[in-house]
């Protein structure tokens, strides 16, 4: 069935779109480690308790000296749970200092895990935006994902970032909500489902959030496992392939950001870097020979993965490309 | 073979090999009832997945299933819109039950 479904290039090229290229670099993507404190059956990056992959302090001091050189407007962290790497509130602070903005991809549940109860607080004082993962308003369809407690705890989390101001109209401390789809099917119109989700996590819980971001889940690693072991992976790839959005193209994040490996490697993005896809045509390699000038406008790696970011609305670290 | 395959669902297009004139007109029509109106393409997937089960349509229950959750919907609300299509079609066979009443009181004494 796989050769039977066009590449991603091919595509493209059916589409007169050409080749996927970058624009002018904005956001230094850094995935800190694989280790988190949950292990869902989603996760595109194999995360979970007994990982050891982890980022250096010598390759935080790499990324923020790259983003002092370059003024990179935004710095995203991510993980794994990035804030069980013992040198992430370095990498915040340093970020902040150097005057980027920073977006931290946070689980909820770690704030609950011993040593980390000052986590709303440092997120505040660094004006860190949360993007909180959180698959569902309902406990079944949460937990199906992330695992038996997950809903709860995260339900505990939010209120404490709620209480700091977090999620609060007028307060400027963001609180994004992320949806996968709880299996083998497109996430939902973004603007419909935040509706619902607002009401219903006021209604039923007294919690308050900004804006929820949809994402597809991608057809590689724990995902695929699973698309694999439930007879699934041949209909949810020809979804992904017949639901090409050429419309999506334009917004892709992999033409506005670099992505940066636990052991300082540069990829197109979190997913290329997780199937290690290097960057082509002879681009740097490592952060420590990052120039964000030379990789601005480069070619970028595609496989078949690339359609989980194209289908319907398309889906980005920032939801839903189209609207 | 069984009579319905799952397959067949994705050979629906075939059905316009003949007069495809009319089947390009009852899928321009059929997509755009799904498009959010003054119902949401939420509610809309609803009202198709309990017809389908009134229909007792296997392709619809299989495509409505899928279409109700990437619009947003949960297995509970998918579940009460499947007892509505079910009560309604159990009620609209009880109601008859007054035909069958006014059958026995006309030949009966």
């Amino acid at each position: 069935m796989e050769s039977s479904l066009p590449s991603f290039a091919e595509t493209l090229a059916v589409q007169g779109l050409g080749e996927l290229r970058a624009e002018k670099i904005t956001t230094l993507q850094v995935n800190v480690g694989k280790l988190c404190n949950q292990a869902c059956k989603h996760c595109h990056v194999d995360a979970g308790p007994h990982r050891t992959e982890i980022m250096t302090r010598e390759t935080i001091e790499q990324a923020l000296a790259v983003v002092r050189r370059f003024h990179v407007p935004v710095v995203d962290i991510t993980g794994g749970a990035p804030e069980l790497n013992p040198h992430f509130d370095r990498l915040v602070t340093g970020a902040r200092e150097a005057g980027a903005h920073v977006i931290v991809r946070h689980n909820l549940t770690v704030q609950l895990t011993p040593g980390k109860e000052n986590l709303p607080a440092f997120f505040r004082a660094n004006d860190v935006e949360i993007i909180a993962s959180l698959p569902y308003f309902l406990a079944e369809q949460t937990d199906a994902q992330r695992g038996r407690g997950v809903f709860e705890q995260s339900i505990e989390a939010l209120r404490r970032l709620n209480a700091l101001g977090y999620g609060q109209e007028g307060s400027g401390l963001l609180l994004h909500l992320v949806t996968n789809p709880v299996g083998a099917f497109l996430p939902p119109n973004q603007a419909s489902i935040e509706r619902d989700f607002k009401r219903e996590m006021e209604a039923r819980y007294g919690v308050e959030f900004n804006h929820l971001y949809t994402i597809t889940n991608m057809p590689i690693h724990r995902f695929l496992d699973y698309l694999h072991r439930s007879g699934n992976y041949e209909r949810y790839m020809e979804k992904l392939v017949h639901s090409f959005n050429p419309a999506t193209v334009p917004g892709l994040m992999c033409r506005t950001l670099i992505s940066v490996g636990w052991d300082g490697r540069l990829y197109d993005c979190d997913f290329n870097q997780m199937l290690e896809l290097p960057l082509t045509d002879g681009m740097p390699q490592t952060i420590a020979d990052l120039d964000l000038d030379r990789l601005a406008y480069r070619r970028i790696a595609t496989g078949r993965h690339c359609f989980g970011c194209t289908a319907g609305a398309g889906s980005s670290c920032g939801g839903a490309v189209t609207k | 073979m069984a009579y319905y395959e799952e397959k067949d669902l994705d050979r629906f297009g075939e059905v316009g090999k003949y007069r495809p004139d009319l089947f390009a007109k009852f899928m321009d029509w059929y997509q755009a009832v799904q498009e959010d109106g003054a119902l949401s393409r939420r509610e809309k997937a609803l009202i198709g997945l309990a017809v389908a089960h009134a229909l007792q349509c296997p392709y619809c229950i299989d495509a409505y299933a899928q279409a109700c959750l990437e619009a947003g919907s949960n297995p509970e609300q998918m579940t009460e819109a499947i007892h509505m299509a079910s009560a309604i079609r159990g009620g609209a066979a009880l109601i008859h039950g007054v035909q069958a009443h006014n059958a026995v009181e006309k030949i009966t004494m």
